[in-house]
């Protein structure tokens, strides 16, 4: 998987190599959420869903899906939805942590903030975008700055908050993204 | 059922609690973002599972879509709260705000 947004300068443009995946799968996303939305399943509603979807996803297509390779994808997006339990696992401990210092009576010797700086072994912007997401999301821990080599700054609340990045988290991210 | 209902939304407003309690003891602007940004995100989970649980009691299509759209919230909060604080604490290090330490508490 390489970084998509940096190939878009190649010669061939991404419209004229893309294939009829993203559009259906664009399609199908928009379909669902307007079911969903929308709620009635008479002809009518549906009919304009059909429509009003076939639009959007024919004009929006490859923004949804920059990138031209839909072979690997189907497994990266199963991977990413391995990835999701573990996440939310994580945020919960991290909030319950977060919930005792702010209760604790003596918060102000626990706490320790401090901004982490470390290099991240990922290369591809979609794998650093979800890596510094999961880091935001985790609390005690917050991303101040990304840059396109992977250099991370983390302000931590405290010491135990800092101290597992990178660590597996940068493991599971680069896996779900075979890096 | 009802108790379940009940349980997650005690454990939501104990989080919502936190939250708001945390932005008013931590010591500086970044460090009062983490109970700000974060605990709410986990308390809006638990009050939304709550709700969506509490509509899908009877069963029905209609219910189950709401349920279904009450989880789709959770899921925009979700993508939306850590970049919204991403965002502002990287207004903050732009304009050049220097993070609470315990060196300088020591000077």
């Amino acid at each position: 998987m390489g970084s998509s947004a940096l190939k878009h300068n190649s010669p061939k443009s991404p419209r004229q190599t893309r294939s009829i995946a993203p559009f259906l799968l664009t399609f199908f996303i928009l379909f669902g959420i307007w079911l969903l939305l929308s709620g009635r399943f008479d002809g009518l509603h549906i009919s304009l869903g059909v429509i009003s979807c076939l639009i959007v996803a024919f004009l929006s297509s490859d923004l949804l899906f920059t990138s031209s390779e839909t072979k690997g994808m189907t497994v990266t997006w199963l991977r990413f939805l391995r990835y999701i339990p573990w996440l939310l696992h994580q945020v919960f401990l991290a909030n319950i942590h977060v919930l005792y210092l702010t209760f604790h009576p003596r918060m102000m010797d626990l706490i320790d903030p401090e901004i982490i700086r470390f290099r991240s072994k990922l290369k591809s912007n979609i794998s650093l975008l979800t890596f510094a997401n999961s880091i935001t999301l985790t609390p005690g821990t917050i991303t101040v700055y990304v840059s396109v080599y992977g250099d991370f700054q983390v302000h931590a609340i405290d010491k135990p908050s800092g101290r597992p990045l990178p660590g597996e988290m940068e493991e599971r991210v680069g896996r779900i993204f075979s890096e | 059922m009802n108790i379940i209902v009940i349980i997650f939304l005690v454990l939501g407003l104990i989080f919502f609690t936190g939250g708001s309690v945390g932005i008013i003891r931590f010591p500086d602007f970044y460090s009062r973002l983490h109970p700000a940004g974060k605990l709410d995100t986990t308390g809006l989970l638990m009050t939304m599972l709550a709700a969506a649980l509490y509509t899908i009691q009877d069963f029905s299509t209609e219910s189950l879509l709401t349920g279904l759209k009450i989880m789709l919230i959770v899921v925009f909060v979700f993508i939306t709260g850590p970049t919204a604080t991403h965002a502002i604490v990287d207004a903050g290090i732009r304009a050049g705000l220097r993070p609470w330490t315990k060196k300088e508490k020591a000077d």
